[in-house]
């Protein structure tokens, strides 16, 4: 599972965002996949690495969970959510492969993003980023990110570093999915190919030749 | 007696960590006992194999006037990605100790659960006695060798410093067990390119100022020299008063060598 996957927090909670692309080896065996998960009403997590992996703990996690927010009597904290899948992660680092990022709202800290990479540290992070598009990213966030941004800034900036990985990493492509989650509650986006911006040496998408050639003048050719 | 059955227990179970016992007829026990205790433990695939993924590099320390003083950089490598810039690789254990963490970080995270039990649990005793920095380098060798014994480490080094009863204390302990003291301790790169520079400027009577030079000046090394290290640095310390640990900080660096202008002068394609 080849991914992008990113989350910030910005002033009122966090944004989870990542690619769509599963890929076996070269073929992609699914362009639209959804790789932000839920484990509970306020929690989400975005997966990278071993599809199967991820999906056995994200499943173990929201039972526990679940039984957790029974016990409680109210929602289960972020943090206690990134600890029960560091517990797994670390427990089993030698057979499994899962990066992961816990993101989520709770009434005693806010918004909170928790770093979950291979081998189990747990992290607590302004942003965070993860999968093998995220190499393409530090940089640009080291530019990029600020403390605090509103809604818009941080949306924005989570569309335009998701686009940027998919240009350049093979293993991420197909869309962009957004999940936000903040006192009022949780909201999904999704961007596809034609609302994404293009970046160098990218060209803007056409129906076909024929359109192209039946317009004033075409364009010549670079050589 | 013909058909009963005897359990023969071994100790092939060892990295299971129960005992395997074998069962055989009565016939052949004889037989039996003689290869199962006769025969050499072959161990033919050991699957705990450990590989670090998010590492801290070195960690200096020193014993000074009043105490002692340690200093990391606060970086989370993955591989050899820069990946987490702020790290904090040396916590205090209880009144009495400091411990810095090199190695990965997943594990250094383990053994501060541990330790925070172990001192939660002697703070429980309330008996006016508290856990000093040798007890708790004692606690982690027991720790970090039997993980060693059985292929599956804690991968760090740890060096933990304190002061109890007016005695200075500074110790080391590594995934494999081993242990030691010294005046002047390092992990990793800060052992071949810290250590000499203490060994040839550690003084006992080191005040807080001085020592503070000292490690900046190891710690600048360290930053020119290791590929994994970063300008943001931690030092703590602690006396018979309490613990402090700063908070991170950056050093400024020296580029301005006339030979660093233009090495290539008189020597065409040099690097």
């Amino acid at each position: 599972m080849g991914t992008t996957i990113i989350g910030v927090t910005y002033n009122g909670g966090v944004i989870l965002g990542a690619d769509s692309r599963t890929s076996t080896g070269m073929y992609v065996a699914n362009r639209a996949s959804d790789k932000i998960t839920q484990l509970t009403d306020n929690v989400y997590v975005c997966r990278s690495g071993s599809a199967a992996d991820t999906q056995v703990i994200s499943d173990y996690v929201r039972y526990f969970l679940h039984q957790h927010t029974i016990q409680l009597g109210q929602p289960a904290t972020v943090k206690v959510a990134a600890n029960l899948v560091r517990l797994l992660s670390y427990q089993n680092k030698n057979m499994l492969q899962a990066g992961v990022i816990v993101g989520g709202w709770d009434k005693y800290e806010g918004g909170q993003i928790y770093s979950v990479p291979l081998g189990g540290t747990i992290l607590r992070q302004p942003f965070s980023i993860g999968g093998s598009g995220s190499s393409y990213l530090y940089g640009f966030f080291d530019q990029a990110w600020k403390e605090g941004m509103t809604h818009e800034e941080a949306e924005q900036l989570v569309i335009k570093a998701a686009s940027l990985a998919m240009a350049r990493d093979g293993a991420s492509g197909g869309v962009v999915r957004t999940v936000t989650i903040n006192a009022e509650g949780v909201t999904r986006k999704f961007y596809g190919g034609d609302t994404l911006p293009l970046w160098h040496d990218e060209l803007e998408p056409t129906n076909s030749l024929l359109d192209i050639l039946s317009s004033s003048v075409p364009e010549p050719m670079s050589t | 007696m013909q058909n009963v059955e005897i359990s023969i227990p071994t100790l092939n179970g060892w990295l299971l960590g129960y005992p395997v016992t074998y069962l055989f007829s009565n016939e052949k026990l004889k037989k039996a006992t003689g290869v199962v205790s006769m025969q050499s433990l072959h161990i033919y695939k050991i699957y705990v194999t450990r590989y670090p993924y998010v590492t801290g590099t070195s960690v200096i320390a020193m014993k000074y006037k009043d105490g002692v003083i340690m200093a990391s950089d606060t970086a989370g490598s993955y591989g050899s990605t820069l990946r987490y810039k702020s790290v904090e690789r040396i916590k205090t254990v209880g009144d009495h100790t400091i411990i810095g963490a090199s190695g990965e970080i997943s594990d250094f995270q383990e053994i501060m659960r541990y330790l925070d039990e172990l001192i939660l649990y002697d703070k429980m005793w309330d008996d006016g006695n508290s856990l000093g920095p040798k007890e708790v380098h004692n606690y982690l060798n027991r720790i970090m060798y039997n993980r060693r014994n059985k292929f599956n480490p804690l991968y760090n080094s740890l060096v933990l410093g304190g002061v109890k009863n007016g005695q200075k204390y500074l110790g080391t302990v590594n995934m494999i067990g081993t242990h030691y003291e010294d005046d002047h301790l390092a992990t990793g790169f800060g052992n071949h390119l810290a250590r000499p520079i203490l060994r040839s400027e550690w003084r006992e009577d080191l005040t807080f100022e001085e020592a503070v030079k000292l490690i900046e000046k190891c710690l600048l090394v360290l930053l020119y020299r290791d590929r994994s290290s970063i300008n943001k640095f931690q030092i703590a310390k602690i006396t018979a008063e309490g613990t402090t640990i700063h908070p991170p900080y950056s050093l400024r660096t020296y580029w301005g060598f006339s030979h660093f202008q233009n090495p290539s002068k008189g020597a065409a394609g040099t690097w």
